[in-house]
Order: C-alpha cells, then sequence, then structure tokens
C-alpha cells in the first residue's frame, strides 16, 4: 500500500537510491551482481565494489557484452543488474536484450538512467525517448519508469527477486517526492493517486508530479480529475484503465518518452480494443530528436511542463 | 591418444558427420557446410574433453559449450544424441513445426545446449558471462565457446574477447572454426580477417593454431590450454567449409545447401556409403 508524501520537495538522487537498494539486496542476496559498462562513475555503482568487490564488474565501454555476460552470469545462477544511460541500455543492445536476455530465458535487471529530457548537457544522443517503445515489443519484458525515490528503491529491490528480463528508467537526479516511505507497490499495477468524476490523467515517471499538479489546478477551477502513476508500463493495468475510465469525458497521458510505443499508444490500445470512444490526449514528444541543455530547458522546448500541459488540454 | 581412442573418435566424428547430412537432407536444405568442419572437435569434445552427464544435463559440474556460431546446430544435435542426451530419432525431426531441434540451439528445447545462439557474435558473450559465474562459485568447469571465422566480423566477438582476455577467463576455451569461408563466398573476399591467430594473440590470449581434421593434434592443443594459467586461451582450427566430405568441400557455395538436385542427392548418398566405410 501506498500513501502520498506530505510534501513534493525534491527528494535523495535516484542514482543514490539506486546504489542504497542494490547495496541492501546485495547484502541481503550473495547471487546479485551489479554491472556497469565504463559509467560507474556517473552511477556511483563504483560504491558497490566496497561492500562486495567480487560481485561489482565494469566490463568497460562495450554494452552489447554487458548484457551477454549478465546472461551468461544469470546461466550459473546469477541474480545481475547492468547500468548504462538509458539509450546504451535498450537500443544500442535491442537483439541481445531480446535473444540473450528474453528469449533465452534469462535474468537481466537493467536502469536506464537519464531518460528523455534528464540527459540533460549530454544532449540527443544520449538521449532516449525510445526506449519504452522499443523494449514494449519484447514479449515478456517488464518495463517501469520511477516517479520517486521512494518508489525506485521499491523497484530495485523488487527486480532483485524475479526471473526474467526488468527494466526501470529514472533520472539520476533528485525528482520531486511522490509517495510517503513506508509505501509499497505491486508490478504491473497502477497506483490511483486522485480520483475525479471528469477526466483520467495517466502518467509515469518524474512527470507524475506534473501530473498531480495539472489535476490541483483543474480542480481549483472545478474539474475533478483521476491520477494515476502508471509506473509499469509493461505489463499494462488494463483493469484499472476500464475501471475508471466508466463516464469520464476525456483521458491525458504524460510521459518523458515519445508519444509513438510508450505509455500513450499502451492507453490507445487499451481504449482502441476496448471499443472505447473516449477522446486521448498523448502528452510527449512527437517525432523529434532530442538537444542539448539543462533538463530544465528542455523540459520546457518539448512542451512537458505542469503550464504548457494545461495550456496544451484546455480546449478540452 | 592411444590408436584405439583415436579411432574411436573418428568414429564418432564420421557419426556426426553422416548424422547432421542426414538431418539436413531430411528437412531439404541446411548449414552443411559450418556442421561438418566442427565435426572433428566435436568428437574431441564429446569423445575426450568434456565432462557431462547425459541423464543429468544441468549437473552444476558440467563442461558447458557455447556454439555461438548457432547454424551447426545439427552437428552439435548429432554429437549430444551419440552420447546418449536424447534418442537419434529426435535428428530426424530437425527443422519441423515443434520440433526440440531448432536449426539454432534453444537451451529450452534440447537437453545439453547450455546456451541459446543464432545471432551472431552474441554467444562469445554468454561464455564470457558463464565462466565469470562459475569462477565466482569456485566451480572449475571449463566453458568450450565455438566461434565461426565468418563471425569475428561481428563486433561484439571482439568486446566479449577484451573481457575474456582482461579477466584471464582461462576456463573459457576460446576455439576458432577458421572455415575460410561465409555465407557470400570467402572471407578473404567479404571482409579480409588477416590472421586470426595474430590478432587472438594481440588481444592477450595464448593462441595455438592446428589442423582442425587433425583429433590428436585437436586434443593436444586443448590439453596445452588447460595448462595455461592467468592467461585467456585461443585455439585456432584450420578447417575447410564442408570438412570431410569432398563433394561439400568442394561446392563454391556450401554454407546452405539445398537437396534439391539429382546431382546433390547421388553425391551425397556416395559420400555417406564412404563415411559408413570409414566407420567401420
Amino acid at each position: 500500500m501506498f500513501t502520498l508524501a506530505d510534501n513534493r520537495e525534491i527528494g535523495k538522487e535516484l542514482r543514490a537510491t539506486v546504489v542504497d537498494a542494490l547495496k541492501d539486496a546485495m547484502a541481503a542476496d550473495e547471487k546479485i551482481v551489479a554491472l556497469d559498462a565504463d559509467l560507474g562513475g556517473a552511477s556511483k555503482w563504483t560504491d558497490l565494489a566496497k561492500d562486495a568487490p567480487d560481485r561489482f564488474i565494469n566490463v568497460g565501454i562495450a554494452e552489447a557484452n554487458m548484457v551477454g555476460v549478465a546472461a551468461g552470469l544469470s546461466l550459473t545462477g546469477y541474480t545481475p543488474f547492468i547500468h548504462t544511460f538509458g539509450p546504451f541500455a535498450t537500443r544500442r543492445v535491442l537483439d541481445q536484450i531480446y535473444l540473450s536476455g528474453a528469449y533465452g530465458d534469462n535474468t537481466i535487471n537493467i536502469y536506464g538512467s537519464d531518460p528523455g529530457f534528464a540527459a540533460g548537457h549530454n544532449g540527443g544522443t544520449h538521449t532516449t525517448w525510445e526506449d519504452i517503445a522499443l523494449l514494449r515489443s519484447i514479449p515478456e519484458v517488464v518495463i517501469c519508469d520511477a516517479a520517486d525515490e521512494v518508489q525506485m528503491d521499491w523497484i530495485i529491490k523488487e527486480f532483485a527477486k524475479l526471473k526474467g528480463v526488468h527494466y526501470v528508467r529514472g533520472t539520476r537526479k533528485g525528482v520531486k517526492n511522490i509517495y510517503a516511505s513506508d509505501s509499497t507497490f505491486e508490478l504491473g499495477k497502477g497506483n490511483l493517486l486522485r480520483t475525479g468524476q471528469e477526466y483520467m490523467i495517466v502518467a509515469t515517471g518524474q512527470l507524475v508530479s506534473e501530473a498531480l499538479e495539472v489535476a490541483e489546478r483543474l480542480e481549483a477551477r472545478g474539474v475533478s480529475v483521476d491520477v494515476i502513476d502508471m509506473f509499469t508500463i509493461k505489463p499494462l493495468d488494463k483493469e484499472l484503465l476500464l475501471e475508471r475510465l466508466i463516464g469520464k469525458k476525456s483521458v491525458i497521458t504524460i510521459e518523458n518518452h515519445s508519444i509513438t510505443g510508450g505509455l500513450g499508444s499502451a492507453v490507445a490500445e487499451v481504449l482502441a480494443d476496448n471499443g472505447l470512444a473516449v477522446p486521448l490526449t498523448r502528452i510527449g514528444v512527437d517525432e523529434r530528436f532530442g538537444q542539448v541543455g539543462t533538463p530544465d530547458f528542455l523540459q520546457e522546448e518539448f512542451g512537458l511542463t505542469t503550464k504548457q500541459i494545461l495550456e496544451q488540454i484546455k480546449s478540452l | 591418444m592411444d590408436k584405439e581412442r583415436i579411432m574411436e573418435l573418428e568414429e564418432l566424428a564420421a557419426k556426426i558427420r553422416i548424422n547432421s547430412i542426414e538431418a539436413i537432407r531430411k528437412v531439404g536444405a541446411g548449414h552443411i557446410g559450418g556442421s561438418l568442419s566442427i565435426a572433428d572437435l566435436l568428437a574431441v569434445l564429446y569423445g575426450k574433453q568434456m565432462i557431462y552427464d547425459p541423464k543429468n544435463p544441468q549437473w552444476e559440474k558440467r563442461d558447458r559449450l557455447v556454439l555461438s556460431k548457432g547454424h551447426a546446430g545439427p552437428a552439435w544435435y548429432s554429437a549430444l544424441s551419440a552420447v546418449g542426451f536424447f534418442p537419434e530419432e529426435w535428428l530426424w525431426t530437425l527443422n519441423e513445426g515443434g520440433t526440440n531441434l531448432p536449426s539454432h540451439p534453444d537451451r529450452k528445447k534440447t537437453p545439453g545446449v547450455d546456451a541459446t545462439t543464432g545471432s551472431l557474435g552474441q554467444g562469445t558473450s554468454l561464455a564470457a558471462g558463464i565462466a565469470t559465474g562459475l569462477k565466482m562459485q569456485g566451480n572449475e568447469s571449463y566453458v568450450y565457446l565455438i566461434v565461426g571465422d565468418g563471425e569475428l566480423n561481428e563486433g561484439q566477438c571482439w568486446e566479449a574477447f577484451q573481457y575474456i582476455a582482461h579477466f584471464k577467463l582461462n576456463h573459457c576455451i576460446v576455439i576458432i572454426d577458421e572455415n575460410k569461408k561465409q555465407l557470400d563466398g570467402t572471407t578473404q573476399d567479404i571482409l579480409n580477417p588477416f590472421d586470426i591467430a595474430e590478432k587472438m594473440r594481440a588481444f592477450g590470449f595464448a593462441t595455438q593454431k592446428v589442423k582442425g581434421n587433425d583429433l590428436s593434434a585437436i586434443d593436444q592443443a586443448i590439453e596445452n590450454g588447460k595448462n595455461i594459467e592467468d592467461q585467456a586461451v585461443c585455439i585456432v582450427l584450420d578447417t575447410i567449409k564442408g570438412q570431410g566430405v569432398r563433394f561439400f568441400e568442394e561446392m563454391t557455395a556450401n554454407h546452405s545447401v539445398k537437396f534439391d538436385s539429382e546431382a546433390v542427392q547421388e553425391a551425397t548418398d556416395k559420400a555417406l556409403v564412404e563415411l559408413r566405410k570409414g566407420r567401420a
């Protein structure tokens, strides 16, 4: 069960959250191994070697090999976690994740950092607005986008208990608190954060805070809105969507991702598959590449601030 | 090796060839060239060097094999059935819908297959990961990684080789089948590999090069490899694509052979008679 945080201040860095969660998991289970592709300084995963020097492997700048080595470790009974920046953790190694990972029935837990506008000064080459779309196409892969540190901590510890290929994306920096620290979640279950009658907002990742702000502003104008944190994009919580869609005038999806193939597409599929003619507004990135700038600049450049989201849905 | 042991291995190699050809012929077409070029290697591995228990394919103390050049699956299946992992009849279901023996190895389907391969290059990293895991566990078992020379076009092989060499994974014995041909032609013409053994040495491997049809030489090279400490180990096998059957050796495009003409069928019949004679 989750409860909402009493403030929406910026929390602990997500990379520190991941490291601490992994430290706990590695202390509890000696089969957990961490691999990085020469970004151990960026992820702080080099810290993992302090407690477990044999269970942190820096494979060098060789992401395809990292995925394969992780799969090989899985074949000898280990539970590997791998990290690199989101684009290199997904689009660069898609066939390795597909075959050496999922098709080969191996366990690989992937943390793809700095998705979307979080790539910041690393720019367009390091920006992934397609990671969810790519991985959604692979059978059985679980995809999460962490909304805050509490959720990221829970996701990492949950992945550590499971078999299969799991992916979580999230900036390395701190994001706004959404959940109280004792919150727990369920993979594949969306979190209904607010309930309303007229509209439904489905958001994921660090834009859940913007979704809540949008809902609060609408509420102040007398418009009542559901807000769902769909932190597991795959498998998607279709039941929750269908249950909450009853009587809604419109649905809005919000994601730090392309509107092609991500959360917006997944929700559109549910609407279409169930013959529901509810208007859908997909807010995300539409047919554009990334660029350099601060994350704040990029969030605005790509129309993903609270103000811009309100502007985009004002005609509803 | 004494003469009797060599004869046993020769017989196993012939059986691997005969059954690879028969299985592929039954389905109409398949990867003859690269299957035959590793028949002698597989005979040495399964007939002498590898530790395994066909009744317990998941036995922790087994040696592992990763066939990164997954298209040679039929040769591997022929070896596995010959030593008792599954009945020979399975071979005649190769590539049929619902078979346990798909063209490229699938660990979920076939007893004795330790890693799923087929997308070239990926098996190298899987073997590296298995060797890492075994080493972490203090398990002394060996991982035999079979890589094709055409497969070396794939960059992932070289990522994995750097890793294996850096971590001195000397229980991951890298064996390169240098049969000098790939699908579209000779490796020279398609993408010059230059001197593969020298490349492997430059990458940090203790490298030997031996004739890939010389059972004693292959065996000795593996023995030598097992005695190398503190360095990664590579054996380059100088082979011929289609090795052991002159008709297939001389066929220009022998990566995948179609059994769709009388000439091919007749030559195959003749070759099988010769191979069977050789066994007797």
